[in-house]
Parts: C-alpha cells; structure tokens; sequence
C-alpha cells in the first residue's frame, strides 16, 4: 500500500481535496469555527501520510500541482479588485491608513513580544514577515539573516488561523463595513485570509486581495528598518 | 475555446510577471507584478473583463486547496520549529489578532469620518 501511494502520481491531489471535502461536511454539520475546512485538510492530510507512512516528498511530488497554480491564481485577484475599483478610489486614504496601520502594528507588537520572550535577533528577523505572502515573506527572512523555513511556516500558521478567526474577530472588534473587513482580514493572513474574505464577499475579497500586494511591498521597506531594533 | 483563451492571458500575464521578477532586483515575487499588471491592463482596456473573467472566478475558488501542500509542509520543518513553537503559536496568535483588529478599525472609522463630513 505505501509503495503504490508514494508512486501515484493523483493520490498527492486527490486526498488534498478530499479532505478539503470533510472539512466543507464536518463545518456544514458542526457549524464551529475550529472545523474550518484549510485547517482539517492539513492535519487530516497529514494524518494519512503519518499513518501509510508516506513521505512528505512523495506526495509533494504529486501535490505540487496545486501549488503550482498559486501564483496565476494570485495573478487573478486582480479580477475582484478591478470590479471593485470604484469602491478603491472612493475609500483610498481609509484604505491607505488601514493597511499602514496593520503594517505597523504587526512589526511593533512582534517587536515587543520577541523582546519580552527573550528571543534572539536571528528568530526575531525570522518572525517580522509573518503577516505578508510567502514570496515576498521568504524574501525578507532571506535577507535580514533569519531562518527561511522557519518563515514559511510561521506564514502558514499565521494565514490559517486568521481564515479560522476572521469572523470572529471582526464581529468582537465590531468591524462592519465590507471594505474595512477586507483589510483587515488581508492585512493580518495574505492570500490564506483572502480565501475566507472570499467567502464573505466580493467587497471583503476584493480589497483583501489588495491588501496583499500593499502590506507585502510596505513590509518590505519597514522590516528592514525594524530589524536593527532588538 | 472560451476556456483555453483565458487561460493563456492569465499564464501570459503571469509570465510577464516571471520576467519583471527576473529584470527587476526587488525582492516582489511573480504574482504581485502580475496582479498589477493584470490590473493595469483590466483599467486601461487592454484586457476585457470578458476576456478573464471564467478562469479567474474558477481558480479562486480553489485557491484554498493551493495551500494545502505548503500547510503539510510544517511536518518537514516540525524539527526546526519544536524548540520555540510554544513561543512563536503566542507571539502568531497575539499579532494576527491585533492586527485584524487595529487595520479594520482604522479603517473603519476613516471611512465613517469620511461619510459623516460629506453629509
């Protein structure tokens, strides 16, 4: 059974969408946030890899190509925000303060906390991408000295816990507008956010997708500065 | 046909985002000079909506599946990240959510300020 699944070149995709499936069920029956479908897929995923004793380079080599389709699809979240483009001018300088703010806060508050935690400049440089999209995230960590693959995985949590919290936290901040909703969501969890804002509305993923590219190319410059800060 | 048209702009487009990648030395990566590119040419007329719109609507509505492989992946760097995973899961958590909440609000409240002086 290991051989043949290490050797299958549909089984890396098809059990990645098959548990994207159970999270969908278990989500509809259940009606909590924790089963949130990204989130079940992975450990499920992983689970089944634990257990068949799969390799994770033998079901990334057929899994890949879902992570293949990933920068066209971020190419076309320019679709959603061309049809919101009104709406973009209309509310450009609460959209501009929203997304600088978000910037701001990420870099201060993991300032703040790496320096209250005791952790070294290597794994503070490590952690100050952690909002942004993986490649321009990686970038930074790349750059300012700090450990690339333990960025990526620490954009990856911070993308699937904030799809998972998105709802809430908007309803406890009392975040109502569709447009603030978006940045918000797009400013804390890059693309992974944008697939819930998605689901919350054209607004909302519009401008999360918008988010994404701003608070990328604006982390770029102010990592660097914070970087000489602990 | 309808189909394969659009895809071949988007992987066009996405191409010329690998080449502004390659010419250019910022650290941007491909999709973001395609996105913009993209919507360059969406708000110029270049690119018609029409001309997208199908294949674009179809993979973002799976893009949530694209992450899977990646999210998997923390598996193979579980070594790496044991030592200060109690640490980075608090310092994630803590940031995402006052990030959420303080990029949303300022906004908000700019948009409210915004429509209170224009009435």
């Amino acid at each position: 059974m290991k051989e043949m699944l290490c050797e299958s070149v549909f089984f890396g995709v098809m059990v990645s969408i098959l548990m994207y499936e159970l999270g969908i069920f278990l989500k509809k029956k259940f009606r909590l946030a924790l089963f949130n479908p990204l989130l079940v897929s992975v450990i499920a995923v992983m689970g089944v890899l634990l257990v068949f004793q799969v390799d994770y380079d033998a079901y990334y080599e057929g899994a890949q190509y879902l992570s293949y389709l990933l920068t066209p699809a971020t190419v076309c979240l320019a679709v959603p925000l061309y049809e919101q483009i009104g709406l973009l001018k209309k509310h450009s300088r609460a959209i501009a303060g929203g997304i600088l703010s978000g910037v701001l806060t990420s870099l201060v508050s993991i300032l703040a906390m790496s320096a209250a935690f005791g952790l070294s400049h290597e794994e503070y440089v490590t952690l100050l991408p952690k909002s942004i999209t993986t490649a321009i995230g990686m970038g930074i960590s790349e750059e300012l000295g700090g450990m690339v693959t333990i960025t990526v995985a620490v954009i990856v949590i911070t993308g699937v816990l904030g799809n998972m919290i998105a709802e809430t936290v908007c309803r406890l901040f009392r975040i109502e507008e569709p447009v603030a909703r978006g940045i918000a969501i797009g400013s804390a969890a890059h693309a992974i956010g944008t697939a819930k804002a998605m689901e919350l509305g054209e607004v909302e993923g519009a401008m999360s997708s918008l988010s994404i590219a701003v608070a990328g190319l604006v982390t770029v410059a102010a990592a660097s500065l914070f970087a000489g800060f602990l | 046909m309808k189909y394969v048209r659009q895809f071949l702009i988007i992987l066009l487009v996405t191409f010329l985002g690998e080449i502004c990648r390659y010419l250019l030395p910022l650290p941007v990566p491909a999709s973001i000079y395609g996105l913009l590119l993209l919507l360059a040419g969406l708000l110029t007329g270049v690119v018609k909506l029409e001309q997208v719109k199908d294949v674009s609507r179809f993979l973002i509505e799976i893009m949530p599946l694209m992450f899977i492989p990646a999210s998997v992946g923390l598996l193979e760097s579980w070594g790496a990240l044991s030592g200060i995973f109690a640490k980075v899961l608090v310092i994630t958590a803590v940031s995402t959510v006052l990030v959420m909440g303080v990029s949303g609000l300022v906004t908000q409240w700019i948009i409210r300020a915004e429509r209170r002086k224009g009435k």
